[in-house]
């Protein structure tokens, strides 16, 4: 059902003459040519053919096409690549999409790049796919976003607007593939499947977010009612388990964030309560309990081209006595409030051709970390490369950036855009 | 000392101002000439559409362009609000950029990537600032409060066939320079050189208006040049295409229109 609602939009577009309504005015093409490749260092591996010591590498072509006229826009990214550790060829489109309007209101049809909320790298009101395994491999951060096919209304006044977003196909996030990472696995050698939600009218995901600026600060409501992105994980049974189905159990997400100059620099905060529809009381320890949310960020541009942004970010858990006590034993324990502090340093030089920058996660109550530092130079308009690292550790290895401990790796990506 | 030079300024403005420019008569006073010379250098009409390509060239003569849509609007009490849609190069492409600008205090910037689907605030600093990795600063694109300077008339000197009073401006808030003299017709009141000094009193970079045009009443630069004397890069912009009070509606300057850059005013 997803590959024909796609179908649809893939073919109004080619035809170009279907039932859109957008006059033939411009078309603008463009796209890149990239090679892309990530190798681990520690010398450690995975079992398996594609357990080798690159994490990921690829060569990749996209073209864009955007269609715009008075009425309308059309617009696919399409993606082609070869995958040269599973040496196989590839399509993705990363979206195709309608945007037209209907008296005050904008609508967006087809699969687009959702992204919500004022956290960097943090997500609270985020809600939408991601994309950990392609983050953790030093892609180009775009890919970090699994586009998603939804229907988008965008309406409002000039002082307050509001986006509506209907997903009706679940998709969830893409974790780091475990025949390429060495990861911590509670059930390993267990076999899995996967249940997901179900293709039914009311398992259609919605999110909206209504939001302004006011005295300089954008502030933004929040609402999503859907599913876990992040599997769950349910044993079919507790002391021996034969089986582990991954689930998405349901989630309700109510949130609000604001933005502005303050303090000399920006400030942001954003709040979100997570609501675990499917286990409020907290009682099944393989659904993860409600919990509130909260970051709050500062970026700041101390001299020319240097740019420094602080974020801390905590997870207060719901309902904890009822979790520990339900919680298997042998099972690492998550803390009742985990906490995560950032730090991006950028410089610029050279008329911002050469961008050096460092990415900094650390979790005073996990005690793991994860540093991304990277180097960009644009050798021209046309033509950049990049070296980025990706260096994890902590005290345990059940924790989230503990855990990927021996995957320390280094990507190197050109591009020629056109 | 300051009322002599003033008025010495005064006397050579008015015996150098042709009859029909009563304008240049009337400006007595070097903050009242810088005044007007922003007013017809960045507020110029009530709205502004411009297309604009922007030059980067370093010293051995590689070069980088950008192409850009610039949509500006005019509020009451020196507000400004500015639209600015890149049209190249690919990697940029569609990225837009708004501005809110308000006098005497930090404006609010914002930046949509299009890759991303992503808005972000921008923390930058206006006077610190390059504007997309160009000679200009933020300033230099959309100005500097009059109150961050003191102003005064140096001399009056010919430049070229232009007749220009000579201003020094020393800054009094954060600035890039030390010390900047600007040349300014005495007719039109539009910029046609400035110098920047640093802190040890050496200039470092020159802006020159090397084109003006009369743009539906408005004499407007059209290519201007920034040129940072040090590195040796410059950057140079012409307006290929600049019209007046096309009538640019407030619902342009909003997030809305951010990610979704109206059409009509781009082409």
């Amino acid at each position: 059902m997803r590959s024909v609602f796609l179908g649809v939009v893939l073919l109004s577009v080619g035809v170009g003459m279907v039932p859109l309504p957008v006059q033939a005015e411009e078309l603008r093409i463009h796209g890149f040519l990239q090679a892309n490749y990530d190798m681990r260092v520690t010398g450690q591996h995975p079992p398996g053919p594609e357990g080798g010591d690159f994490l990921f590498g690829e060569e990749r072509f996209q073209l864009r096409l955007d269609k715009s006229g008075e009425k309308g826009r059309l617009f696919i990214r399409t993606d082609f690549f070869h995958d040269a550790i599973a040496n196989r060829p590839d399509l993705e489109v990363r979206e195709a999409y309608v945007d037209t309007s209907v008296g005050v209101s904008d609508i967006r049809v087809g699969r687009q790049l959702l992204i919500w909320g004022v956290g960097d790298y943090l997500f609270i009101n985020d809600v939408f796919a991601k994309d950990w395994g392609a983050f953790f491999s030093g892609r180009p951060v775009e890919y970090l976003r699994v586009p998603q096919d939804a229907l988008k209304l965008d309406l409002g006044t000039r002082t307050v607007s509001a986006e509506i977003v209907a997903m009706p196909f679940f998709q969830a996030d893409k974790l780091p593939p475990r025949n390429r990472f060495l990861q911590f696995d509670p059930f390993s050698g267990v076999p899995r499947s996967t249940q997901q939600p179900a293709l039914e009218f009311q398992n259609t995901e919605l999110a909206a977010r209504v939001y302004g600026t006011t005295w300089g600060f954008d502030t933004a409501l929040y609402l999503y009612r859907g599913f876990l992105r992040m599997p769950a994980l349910q044993a079919n049974q507790p002391s021996v388990p034969t089986l582990v189905t991954e689930t998405f159990p349901r989630l309700a997400v109510y949130g609000a964030s604001t933005r502005g100059n303050a303090l000399g620099g920006v400030v942001s905060l954003e709040v979100g309560y997570y609501d675990s529809l499917s286990d409020q009381a907290g009682h099944n320890p393989a659904i993860p309990n409600s919990s509130f949310r909260y970051l709050a960020g500062y970026q700041q541009q101390p001299w020319e081209d240097f740019t420094v942004g602080l974020q801390y970010y905590g997870e207060q858990m719901f309902h904890y006595d009822a979790y520990r006590a339900t919680l298997p034993s042998g099972f690492p324990s998550q803390d009742q409030h985990r906490q995560l502090m950032t730090l991006r340093l950028t410089q610029l030089f050279w008329n911002q051709t050469l961008r050096v920058g460092l990415f900094a996660f650390y979790s005073p109550t996990d005690q793991d970390y994860y540093l991304i530092p990277e180097i960009r130079y644009s050798i021209s308009d046309n033509l950049w490369v990049s070296a980025t690292g990706n260096i994890f550790g902590g005290r345990r290895p059940t924790t989230f950036f503990g855990q990927l401990d021996a995957n320390d790796n280094l990507a190197m990506t050109v591009r020629y855009e056109f | 000392m300051k009322t002599w030079i003033v008025f010495c300024a005064t006397v050579s403005l008015i015996g150098m101002a042709t009859v029909g420019q009563p304008s240049a008569a009337v400006a007595v006073d070097a903050t009242e000439i810088v005044q007007k010379s922003q007013a017809v250098f960045f507020e110029a009409g009530q709205d502004l559409k411009a297309r604009i390509k922007m030059t980067l060239t370093t010293r051995d003569g590689q070069q980088r362009l950008r192409e850009l849509t610039m949509l500006r609007n005019n509020y009451p009490a020196g507000e400004q609000k500015y639209f600015l849609y890149f049209h190249s190069p690919a990697d940029v492409s569609g990225t837009t950029f708004m501005v809110y600008k308000y006098p005497n205090r930090e404006d609010d910037r914002w930046l949509f990537i299009p890759a991303l689907n992503l808005v972000q605030r921008v923390a930058a600093r206006d006077s610190r600032s390059s504007f997309v990795g160009s000679d200009f600063s933020y300033e230099d694109v959309s100005g500097r409060d009059i109150e961050a300077d003191t102003h005064r008339v140096v001399r009056t000197e010919a430049l070229g066939s232009r007749q220009t009073v000579v201003i020094e401006s020393v800054p009094t808030r954060e600035a890039d320079y030390a010390k900047k003299l600007s040349w300014i017709d005495q007719t039109t009141f539009l910029p046609l050189k400035d110098e920047y000094y640093d802190i040890q009193g050496a200039l470092y970079k020159i802006f020159t208006a090397d084109e003006i045009r009369d743009v539906q009443g408005w004499p407007t630069a059209t290519r201007r040049t920034m040129t940072n004397v040090k590195t040796g890069h410059k950057t140079e912009v012409v307006y290929e295409t600049v019209v007046y009070n096309v009538g640019l509606g407030d619902d342009i300057f909003t997030e809305r229109a951010l990610r979704r850059p109206p059409e009509k005013w781009l082409r």
